[in-house]
């Protein structure tokens, strides 16, 4: 993945993504040119107190999805050995795909930002949890792995401070929910990838074998060499509000330039990401804007009139939907909403877990409803139906949700069907009243390759 | 007492168990929240989501699940609001979204918690039209249950149930979404001894138990709450019957004892009841016309020749063998008959294949609860999860969920072997010498009984910090009597659960071995005898110097001959192998049966095969014609449990009541009868002529019954059963003492008119006894019980057997391939009742020597098939596999299959059993 398109933040300096250019730059060599392990040094030179309330002083938010402050995660850690830190590294969401660039392109920071975090939290141990289907990144983060133990940057006697701490690469077995991290650490304990019941809610009390854990995502972790170099004061310096530092924003779907783009947080609407000739570059073609996707197909969607909006994650709460993990999807107008609705929906079928009666019967009852509506077999009273059941799962389709089921990918669902209804109606109707999808079935599909 | 704390309850004010669930809290409140997946007996999950409540926040009321949120002080909580209802409905519409709505052909319909709970809380109808999701269906998920995928609703209770409970993780989910099943591991049935419970405890008809699936709908069952009498655990059971035929056996959550559970023996083991080959009528064996053959007879034609073959035989030409079958009132009728009326003290219960009476009856006790809650538990007996499964469940939970320590000790690896702390597993013979070791002093050197001298030292060093051996005070504080600092009676120390590890050892190993470990303080001990009412029948008398109530012979002479108007015998009789040796002496005139078939259960079959041959005259009391009872001369026939009411006494000496669902085959009765009315016949008199005025008695002359009015034993209060003797630590239930049901879902429901509140009565410990007839006359004193220990009354123990020096490893040959045979009880074995129980008839293990890998190389070249086994007794041909788990040494060999066992290769009267293996054929 060096393919990434990665200009610099408007008027900010590239954080994590700042080596991605180098010619292999997913190996020692190459990461030890350009700055590689001299965060970790400063750490080390550090008391892990110090490395911790620097982190806070960063501000820096969880990548992950949910936005929880990193230092306040490694403040409530029950103070017990053993300590872990997992790393969350299974991005399967559809339109996600910045940790496994960053797995790919620069492995070798994300195994300096876990040691960072080891060494102030205490673990001893850190497991990455890499998704199973990203083969190549697995691979060069072992690779990697393997060079920092020769290197001396992760084992025992860390870069002579005596600090040890082990790292094991753990590659996934394919299924979505292990992104959430109570069924991540289930799945590394060999059971099977089920999220747990909350309380405790948080493995800071009670994570892998029942020993306090941190669960941090790649992104957030790829900061933190960067933060010891440069201080936290410079990250807190970028960004505003509660969204400080940078961030990757995986930009997919009918723009001309689709990728991964490192901007500063809180600093760039969706109107420049879309359409600034250095990021998205447009709506291919230079068709019309229907909507879009802002933060993962879980969250809400957005149309035009929410372009002006700046990505930050309190800014986009604010407009009814959700910052996530980053991804930002674009549909233009020649887009059968329903087909997109319900091939979500399918995501989502597919991935429940199973747990939960709402999510694992709603999943697939929405999905054969949209299904349904799409193939001209529709009834208006199915739209009713769509947004009850959805109800049913997640009662008034609210966010954060009740605990109607136990994590949140059942909660999740209800977005894309709530949006396509309540934005384009009219488009649901007309299947309905036509008897059949009134897009020509190809037409969605158009490659950025044919543009 | 736990803490409370106050919760508000849809307005009402509540008090709730800290910790506890608010689902259980709001269900003892009388609020009953619907459920699924949730189980009281397991660690909650939050799948079904049918439990979901509105509890207040800081952001106000929201649905949260009832089940896995605990209690605090000050919680409101809302169960029956507007959101409440429209989750309920929501859920259940899910839940009926790909469950097909095939009751009128489901198992399950009628009494199904998805039915009934969607009448109770559903929205009516549906709203899907899709199609559902389909499987093929049934498919086997093991020999005794089926699944049906397109009905289950995923609630993880029998997934939860096999691995948490019983340990036996053979099925889980496979797949993900709607997609998800319940599944074996590929190629591996799911192999448990517990299987039928997951069977109870599906809230939807997904899982079906062969020998029930489409035998009854369930609107026409009847059904009594009983006891299974399969062994000696006493798991409450209702027996449900239809067209007076039983048909399923149900758990009832006893508290004390099974909480829900049964095995599959006694689940299923019910088939044998309708079995055709029941014995139906008395038999006779006629000379003519057909030679040595028994012919089907009146109660009159057999009782009169039984009564002409036994007048004016001297008491001790008479023996009087088994009883463990009999309920509580059979045995103390017999037992008064043997002494009274047979005048003969030959009455044993056992068949030398369990521990002798006088050292249970001494022994001092401990319940199962008791020995849960113990600071170490011991098991000095056999492989508990094949002879007495569901004490299994319970020790196995001590040691996993509360953390237990467990000592096995036992030649081989048993079913608790991987939750003990420490396995012992001695070499056969040598017990006595290891459990010396352990409760000595002194270094320790040299390897005892075959186990390292380290290891040793590390269970004894475990045994003397629970005893509190140094200081003669626990740890947690507990004096030497049990009782804490501040007076509080606590569990004992250390727990032993004792019983006959391997037939091929002379029980005296075990007992020399029970008391060295009574000597030690602090020390209970739970008997692990397997066979149905056997501690009930040694209770109530029908061991050798064994009167009723555990009175010696000699202490209870004069109390006993007072209130039975008979001399009794003048000395202590024979036990079961004292009396089957002087038969096959041809000194024994009358061999009475009861329910015992020493040809397949005595240790010794060739010594049973002489002494049936020997005796003159035998009588067979039995249900089945089993091989002994093929040989008897007369045969009763008797009626089984279900069939007849009456009392029975667990391991724990915890009297429950049997209830009676349906009529005995032909003219069968119970033993009790057979008892009274052979008395009668001979000129005598046992005073009693109904169930009733047999226990009244029991109450007014054993020391050990007094005070549990039969009244308390039929009532719902009495459902958990009495432990005997009534003492402060288990005082009787009181009278408003009334459990509800745990698991409602699960719970039958039993409305028998045998089960009806309680008589008011009044029940005192110190009340010398509540009946009538029992004040003593004359001054007497009622006599005092045994008593076992080192400054205890003490206990005389049987002519102890010829303890041979131990062997050398060296076989009598020299050529070192003898090995100590240790001869196993699996639980699926060739009993007459398994055998005539269709479903479960064939699931014994395949008949075959286990033996450690060296030993089995060290046969001969090449991959071994069958060897011939040779012991001084006898010689048998079995294939011959290799076990990691045995001992080097050691072979086990099960005692009663289908096919054969060890019980021709074993020496009751030599301290173990050495055999020669020799190959016959290779593999």
């Amino acid at each position: 993945m060096t393919a990434v398109e990665t200009p610099g933040p408007k008027g900010g300096p590239k954080i994590v993504t700042s080596r991605f250019g180098f010619p292999h730059s997913w190996t020692l060599p190459s990461y030890l040119d350009h700055g590689g392990y001299q965060g970790l040094r400063r750490a080390l030179a550090m008391t892990p107190e110090e490395v911790h309330q620097a982190t806070l002083g960063s501000s820096i938010l969880g990548r992950g999805g949910a936005g929880f402050d990193a230092g306040r995660k490694w403040g409530m850690l029950r103070k017990a050995e053993p300590v872990y830190l997992v790393v969350n590294g299974d991005e399967s969401e559809p339109a996600t795909f910045k940790d496994h660039a960053l797995l790919e392109g620069d492995p070798h920071q994300l195994i300096e930002g876990s040691v960072i975090c080891a060494y102030a939290v205490g673990a001893a141990q850190v497991f990455i949890f890499v998704r199973g289907e990203m083969a190549l990144a697995q691979e060069r983060l072992q690779a990697a792995l393997n060079e920092a133990y020769e290197y001396g940057a992760v084992g025992a006697n860390i870069l002579g401070s005596g600090f040890s701490v082990d790292i094991v690469v753990h590659p996934g077995a394919g299924a979505y929910i292990c992104g959430e991290e109570t069924a991540l650490l289930e799945s590394l304990e060999g059971k099977r990838g089920f999220p747990r019941i909350k309380p405790p809610y948080y493995p800071a009390a009670i994570g892998l074998y029942g020993a306090p854990t941190v669960v941090n995502n790649v992104e957030t972790l790829s900061n933190l060499p960067w933060i010891m170099c440069n201080g936290n004061e410079a990250f807190f310096a970028l960004g505003d509000g509660r969204s400080r530092g940078t961030k990757i924003l995986a930009l997919s779907g009918h723009v001309r330039r689709p990728g991964n783009y490192e901007i500063e947080f809180a600093k760039v609407s969706f109107r420049e990401l879309i359409y600034d000739p250095a990021l998205g570059a447009g709506v291919r073609h230079g068709r019309e804007l229907k909507a879009f996707i802002p933060g993962g197909v879980s969250s809400p969607w957005f149309g035009p009139q929410h372009l002006d909006i700046s990505l930050a994650n309190e800014a986009i709460a604010q407009a009814g939907s959700m910052a996530g993990s980053g991804a930002v999807t674009v549909m233009d107008e020649t887009t059968c909403v329903v087909r997109a609705v319900w091939r979500i929906t399918r995501f989502f079928h597919r991935e429940s877990c199973g747990q939960c009666t709402p999510c694992r019967e709603g999943s697939g009852w929405i999905e054969k409803v949209m299904r349904r509506i799409e193939d001209g077999q529709g009834r208006e009273a199915d739209l009713d139906l769509l947004m009850d059941v959805c109800d049913n799962i997640v009662p008034g389709v609210s966010w954060p949700p009740a605990q109607t089921t136990i994590c949140v990918l059942g909660p999740s669902i209800p977005s894309s069907v709530a949006s396509g209804i309540r934005m384009f109606r009219d488009e649901f109707m007309e299947h309905i009243r036509l008897g059949h999808c009134p897009f020509p079935p190809d037409r969605s599909r158009e490659s950025p390759a044919y543009a | 007492m736990p803490e409370e704390v106050a919760i508000t309850l849809d307005g009402r004010q509540v008090k709730a168990k800290k910790g506890e669930m608010l689902i259980a809290a709001a269900e003892r409140a009388g609020t009953y929240i619907p459920r699924f997946c949730y189980h009281p007996r397991m660690e909650p999950v939050g799948m079904c989501r049918m439990c979901l409540v509105e509890i207040k926040g800081p952001r106000g009321f929201s649905l949260s699940p009832a089940c896995y949120v605990p209690v605090a002080e000050g919680m409101e909580v809302v169960t029956d609001s507007a959101p409440v209802k429209k989750a309920q409905d929501g859920v259940l519409e899910f839940l009926l979204v790909n469950h097909p709505l095939d009751c009128p052909v489901c198992d399950k319909g009628g009494e199904c918690p998805l039915q009934d709970q969607t009448m109770a809380y559903g929205p009516g109808e549906t709203r899907f039209v899709e199609e559902k999701r389909h499987w093929d269906k049934p498919v086997p998920l093991s020999p005794l249950v089926l699944i049906d995928r397109e009905r289950c609703i995923q609630c993880a209770r029998c997934t939860r149930f096999a691995e948490e409970v019983a340990g036996d993780a053979g099925i889980d989910f496979a797949s993900r979404s709607d997609s998800t099943e319940v599944a074996i591991y590929p190629g591996q049935p799911f192999v448990s001894n517990f299987s039928g419970n997951i069977v109870q405890i599906c809230p939807v008809g997904a899982l079906l138990a062969k020998p029930y699936r489409f035998k009854a709908r369930p609107w026409d069952l009847e059904q009594v709450e009983s006891t299974c009498t399969y062994c000696a655990v006493g798991c409450r059971v209702a027996v449900q019957s239809s067209s007076e035929q039983v048909v399923r056996f149900i758990g009832v959550d006893s508290d004390p004892v099974n909480w829900g559970w049964l095995c599959d023996k006694g689940r299923f083991g019910f088939e044998a009841l309708n079995s055709p080959e029941r014995l139906a009528r008395p038999l006779v064996r006629r000379p003519a016309p057909e030679p040595g053959g028994l012919v089907q007879a009146t109660w009159a034609e057999a009782l009169t020749e039984v009564v002409g073959r036994v007048s004016g035989v001297p008491g001790e030409r008479i023996g009087v063998l088994g009883g463990s079958r009999l309920a509580n009132e059979d045995a103390y009728a017999w037992a008064k008959f043997a002494r009274t009326v047979l005048r003969t003290d030959n009455v044993d219960a056992q068949l030398g294949d369990g521990l002798p009476g006088d050292l249970v009856a001494g022994l001092p006790r401990a319940t199962i609860d008791q020995v849960c809650d113990a600071s170490l538990i011991i098991t000095m007996a056999p492989d508990i999860k094949e002879e007495l499964p569901v004490l299994y469940l319970r020790l196995r939970h001590a040691a996993v969920a509360k953390g237990v320590p467990v000592i096995e000790i036992s030649p081989v690896p048993t079913g608790l072997s991987s939750r003990a702390t420490q396995s012992l597993h001695y070499r056969p013979g040598e017990l006595t010498s290891l459990v010396r070791a352990l409760c000595g002093g002194g270094p320790i050197t040299n390897d005892v009984a075959g186990i390292p001298a380290d290891q040793v030292e590390h269970a004894r060093a475990a045994i003397a910090a629970a005893t509190g051996d140094d200081t003669g005070q626990s740890p947690d504080g507990a004096g030497p009597d049990g009782a804490g600092p501040d007076g509080a009676l606590r569990g004992p120390r250390v727990a032993v659960v004792v019983g006959r590890a391997s037939l091929a050892e002379p029980a005296i190993a075990t007992t020399e071995a029970a008391r060295l470990l009574a000597g030690l303080p602090g020390v209970s001990f739970l008997p692990a005898l397997r066979r149905s009412n056997v501690h009930g029948a040694i209770d109530l008398g029908l061991s050798p110097g064994l009167l009723p109530g555990r009175v010696g012979l000699e202490e209870g002479r004069q109390w006993y001959e007072h209130h039975w108007r008979a001399p009794l015998p003048g000395a202590a009789g024979l036990d079961a192998l004292g009396m089957l040796a002087r038969a096959a002496a041809g000194q024994l005139d009358v061999l009475f049966l009861l329910g015992a078939d020493p040809l397949s259960d005595c240790p010794d079959t060739q010594l049973a095969a002489q002494a049936l041959e020997g005796a003159r005259f035998v009588v067979a009391i039995d249900t089945f014609s089993t091989p002994s009872v093929a040989r008897a001369d007369v045969v009763l026939p008797a009626a089984m449990y279900t069939e007849r009411r009456g009392s029975f006494t667990n391991l724990e000496s915890r009297i429950t009541w049997l209830g009676q669902k349906v009529t005995a085959p032909g003219s069968a009765r119970p033993d009790w009868m057979i008892a009274v009315e052979l008395a009668s016949r001979l000129g005598s008199s046992l005073g009693a002529g109904s169930l009733e005025e047999l226990w009244a008695e029991i109450q007014a002359v054993s020391p050990l019954h007094r005070g549990v009015p039969q009244a308390l034993l039929v009532s719902r209060q009495g459902r958990n059963g009495v432990v005997v003797p009534l003492s402060l630590e288990t005082p009787a239930p009181g009278l408003t003492d009334v459990p509800p049901p745990l698991d409602p879902m699960a719970d039958p429901g039993i409305t028998s008119a045998e089960l009806h509140p309680a008589a008011p009565v009044s029940l005192s410990v110190a009340d010398p006894g509540v009946g009538r007839g029992n004040a003593p006359a004359d001054g007497l004193a009622a006599p005092s019980r045994l008593g076992l220990g080192p400054s205890g009354p003490a206990v005389t123990s049987p002519a102890p057997l010829p303890m041979p020096a131990p062997g050398d490893g060296r076989g009598a040959g020299g050529d070192g391939s003898a090995l100590r045979l240790v001869a196993s009880r699996p639980m699926w074995d060739a009993g007459a009742l398994l055998q005539r129980s269709p479903s479960l008839a064939g699931l014994h293990p395949p008949l075959a020597l286990r033996l450690n890998p060296g030993d089995l190389a060290r046969l001969g070249d090449g991959p071994v098939g069958e060897v011939k086994v040779s012991s001084r007794r006898g010689s048998v041909v079995v294939p011959a596999v290799a076990d990691a788990r045995v001992v080097p040494g050691s072979a086990v060999l099960p005692f009663n299959l289908p096919g054969g066992g060890a019980g021709t290769l074993i020496d009751a009267s030599a301290a173990y059993t050495e055999l020669m293996v020799e190959v016959v054929s290779a593999l």
